[in-house]
């Protein structure tokens, strides 16, 4: 029963990795770009329902609207000053300035709010949703875990659906998909890849909101590592790949839970960053991803 | 012996046949054309020759030695040298240098030498730009010696490009559209290069040109590739009346 | 002298003027402590400034020179550091400091060194953004490991554990030497700016001269064009391995020159934030300009120092340099901008921009 507990917890976690690692794949896909900063976001995001659910009592809804809203702004912003005048630089180039980003807000947070945690009220329970019990009490699930499951699955869904069966979905395919042809064929490059930020500045907004109400301290390095993790979860799932992230993230999530629970709390990140390395050795492609061949 | 005989050459590409079937041989000293209309294989045999790709069928044997799917680095060593129909120069670094790194397997110190500058450090780099000096002298290039590769005119770096290439001292050198993007003049003063290359350092030239007053100008022997299969070989004057080559260019049947 | 040095050869010119202004650096520090002008928070940074500069220069042999990013380098520091430290806490009593300070250093390269095997052998498989993130995760690997690590010696011999000290089953006059996260307490400081600047020295006449080599070269091809550096016979997996490992040793170097300059060492000190410290160096100094790395590296360490109210802000300002110097310097449209500009202001018309090759 234990188990089963640790598992449902890791597969919540995992799909907030998901969540993230939706943002990263898609960017990667599109931009070809490891968008560093991307936790970062997550971070701000949380911020502002913080103050907006927490400090002015808004309705939890509301203020994760809010806040996707602001993480919007904030990502399309980000990529327009920073990104796009190193579109045609080398990936070396951009790598160093989605660092510099990532830094920036990390910063920007630390001097507005303070480095001191603050103490994360969960928009779940305050939209009043309770915890499960389930074999009369033995296992209990927490409403956070069901609402991010469902969450992530529904995104998920939605987003597959956008991706495959709208216009703008069909030219961020064929912008990841070759760049150069996709511009000769009319799609709009920059406005697709400005879209892709938005879009997955959102969910990070949204992972965001379910990362601090299930684990309830928020920091400006609040971001940070989740945001490092969901790259691994990506990559573990193919990178690009819409269900590969899905994929990667749960079983990331679950992996670090169970070695949490029965290896070492302390090594569990190391135990993560071990799986990130194998996969990449040995299947640099991801479970779901594909091989991109060079042209000689 | 000829120095390369390939045999019933073939790569697939998951489902797609690229080249299927490709025998060739050539002389030592030889200059030899590969031609064909677009997509029809050559830089494909290029890469196979040269080891970056593993043919799936098929012999390539150099100088009495198989070759067949052996790394790059093992190929050169073996003495075949190559230009890329793209030039990749090493852009940051100076012409000199260039030539240098060609000469990586030719003059050798190990890097305890490099790093205390053992006595041999000296004398190697020395003879090193000696023989890299007399190389870029040979392509006019020596006024540029200290320039950045990325900071010559293109046709000059199509020009390094051999030179490097001759500096791993090879057999064989493989030149993949030598004369790509070169006025008139350019070519025709490259055709001068390429001959006197031959005869000045007796190796066997096998190039890839769309240039076929190029080609017809200075190859020895031809083979036409068409969809991956040879549709023909033979000299100038016999490619040049060939029906078939004639169809594969008009993209008749 | 000065006719001499105007008909040298551009790159031993310039590795010159680099080994120059660190020995005039050094020399103005010396006398102008000797006369009590310096003040005692300038005189603590004087080693944390040279292990900076031989971070700074070892990472830009593998992001300048071999083209690759590693923001993984504060694990090899990390694991340089606790090796030499180690080693001296062991032997600093019984041999005499010349022998067990250079024994320190030398072990702490070594075993980065090592550490660089393992790490680049897996790692240089890869490259671009899956390469830096992997470089990532090991030096997360290497914290994690050493936070957790406990190590202890008594009359049965070495005892260690990743748990806690109690399971390290050490008897009770045994002696623990690395007490998991609270690291290695009590060293006695080894540390000075002699000694730094003597590593600063052996550095760079290692680096630049390995630049400047046969290998060097083939390091340089490899970052330029690496299907053109096989087909000049290169064997790419050696001269990355090269580069990779000679980068990490030097690391250990600089972590066992850190490591010895304070009583305490805690493997948190040498965290992500570390290594991105290490890259802003690089990345000010100049990508592949190893003078840069040693300006930048002493610049941005003196400065939050001197300017105290900047302290706050180091982090902030660091962040705000990688991306302003990326787009500034990496941007083709500002590139083209800044021809246009220069070309404006340029009194010789028409002649190419004729940039020297170090």
């Amino acid at each position: 029963m234990q188990f089963l507990s640790y598992l449902i917890s890791g597969i919540s976690l995992g799909s907030v990795y998901a969540l993230i690692a939706l943002g990263y794949t898609m960017v990667y896909g599109i931009a070809k770009m490891l968008n560093f900063a991307h936790g970062d976001i997550i971070m701000i995001g949380s911020y502002v329902i913080f103050f907006a659910f927490g400090g002015f009592g808004w309705n939890p809804i509301l203020s994760v609207v809010v806040s996707m809203v602001v993480c919007t702004i904030l990502g399309t912003v980000i990529e327009r000053v920073a990104y796009r005048p190193l579109r045609e630089a080398p990936s070396l180039a951009v790598l160093i300035t989605a660092i510099g980003v990532s830094y920036l807000l990390q910063q920007v947070a630390q001097l507005m709010w303070s480095p001191d945690p603050k103490s994360f009220q969960s928009i779940v329970a305050g939209a009043g949703l309770k915890p499960l019990e389930l074999f009369g009490g033995k296992l209990t699930i927490s409403a956070e875990a069901i609402v991010t499951i469902i969450a992530c699955v529904v995104i998920m869904v939605a987003l597959t659906a956008f991706v495959n069966h709208t216009v703008p979905g069909h030219a961020m395919l064929a912008v990841s998909e070759d760049r150069g042809a996709a511009q000769l064929m009319g799609v709009n490059v920059n406005a697709t890849i400005a879209l892709t930020f938005a879009i997955g500045s959102a969910l990070a907004a949204v992972a965001g909101a379910l990362l601090c109400s299930s684990y309830p301290t928020l920091s400006p390095t609040t971001g940070a590592m989740p945001g490092i993790k969901a790259f691994v979860a990506a990559v573990f799932g193919g990178i690009g790949s819409i269900p590969g992230a899905f994929l990667g993230g749960v079983l990331l999530g679950v992996i670090e839970n169970l070695s949490k629970a029965y290896i070492s709390t302390q090594l569990s990140d190391a135990i993560v960053f071990l799986v990130l390395i194998v996969v990449l050795v040995v299947k640099p492609t991801g479970l779901l991803g594909k091989k991109i061949n060079v042209k000689v | 012996m000829a120095l390369l005989e390939v045999s019933n050459l073939g790569i697939a590409f998951g489902g797609l046949q690229a080249v299927s079937q490709l025998d060739m041989t050539i002389e030592k000293g030889h200059l030899y054309g590969l031609i064909g209309p677009n997509g029809a294989g050559k830089t494909t045999v290029f890469n196979m020759l040269t080891g970056v790709y593993r043919p799936t069928e098929g012999n390539i044997v150099l100088d009495g030695q198989d070759i067949t799917g052996k790394t790059p680095e093992a190929i050169s060593k073996a003495g075949i040298a190559r230009t890329f129909q793209n030039i990749r120069l090493f852009d940051e670094m100076s012409v000199l240098d260039n030539v240098k790194v060609g000469m990586h397997n030719q003059v050798q110190y190990g890097l305890w030498t490099g790093i205390l500058r053992l006595p041999a450090y000296r004398e190697k780099e020395h003879e090193m730009n000696r023989k890299a000096h007399a190389l870029l002298k040979i392509f006019d290039l020596d006024g540029e010696a200290n320039l950045k590769a990325s900071q010559l005119p293109y046709g000059k770096q199509r020009k390094l490009e051999i030179a490097r290439a001759l500096a791993t001292n090879p057999k064989l050198l493989l030149l993949d559209e030598p004369a790509a993007g070169m006025n008139p003049n350019e070519t025709a003063e490259l055709m001068n290069t390429v001959r006197s290359v031959r005869d000045q350092f007796g190796i066997a030239i096998l190039l890839i040109e769309h240039d076929m007053n190029f080609v017809m100008g200075i190859c020895e022997e031809i083979t036409v590739l068409d969809y991956g299969r040879v549709i023909a070989h033979g000299d100038g004057k016999s490619i040049r009346n060939n029906p078939k080559v004639i169809a594969a260019y008009l993209g008749g049947d | 002298m000065l006719s001499r040095l105007k008909t040298m050869k551009k790159t031993t010119r310039s590795n010159l003027i680099t080994f120059g202004i660190v020995i005039v650096f050094y020399l103005v520090v010396q006398i102008l402590s000797g006369a009590g002008l310096t003040t005692r928070s300038f005189e603590g940074q004087l080693v944390p400034i040279c292990a900076y500069v031989v971070l700074a220069i070892s990472l830009n042999l593998t992001v300048g020179f071999l083209g690759e990013l590693s923001l993984g380098h504060a694990g090899f520091m990390s694991v340089g550091a606790f090796s030499g430290v180690l080693l001296w806490t062991l032997v600093g009593d019984s041999l005499p400091a010349f022998v067990a300070i250079p024994l320190a250093f030398i072990v702490g390269g070594i075993v980065a060194g090592i550490f660089g095997v393992i790490v680049g052998v897996p790692v240089l498989r890869l490259s671009g953004d899956y390469l830096a993130i992997v470089t990532l995760a090991f030096g997360e690997i290497i914290k994690n490991i050493i936070n957790a690590l406990y190590l202890g010696v008594d009359e049965n011999g070495v005892h260690f554990s990743l748990t806690d000290a109690n399971s390290m089953g050490l008897s009770a006059d045994g002696e623990t030497l690395i007490n998991g996260a609270m690291g290695i307490t009590g060293i006695k400081k080894a540390s000075t700016f002699t000694i730094g600047f003597v590593l600063i020295l052996i550095t760079l006449i290692v680096i630049l001269n390995l630049i400047n080599s046969r290998t060097g070269r083939a390091i340089m091809a490899i970052r330029d064009n690496e299907i053109a550096a096989q087909s000049v016979g290169i064997n790419l997996t050696r001269f990355k391995l090269t580069a990779f490992v000679v980068s990490a040793v030097f690391a250990g170097f600089a972590g066992v020159l850190y490591g010895l300059n304070y009583s305490s060492l805690v493997a948190s000190r040498f965290d992500y934030n570390t290594s991105i410290q290490i890259l802003v160096f690089v990345v000010l100094g100049g990508i592949g300009s190893i003078r840069g790395s040693i300006i930048a590296a002493a610049l941005l360490t003196v400065l939050p120092e001197v300017l105290r109210g900047l302290q706050d802000y180091r982090m902030l300002i660091y962040a705000i340099v990688l991306i302003v110097v990326m787009i500034f310097n990496q941007s083709p449209q500002i590139i083209a901008w800044r021809k246009r500009i220069i070309g404006r202001f340029s009194s010789k018309k028409g002649e190419p921009e004729k940039k020297e090759v170090a």
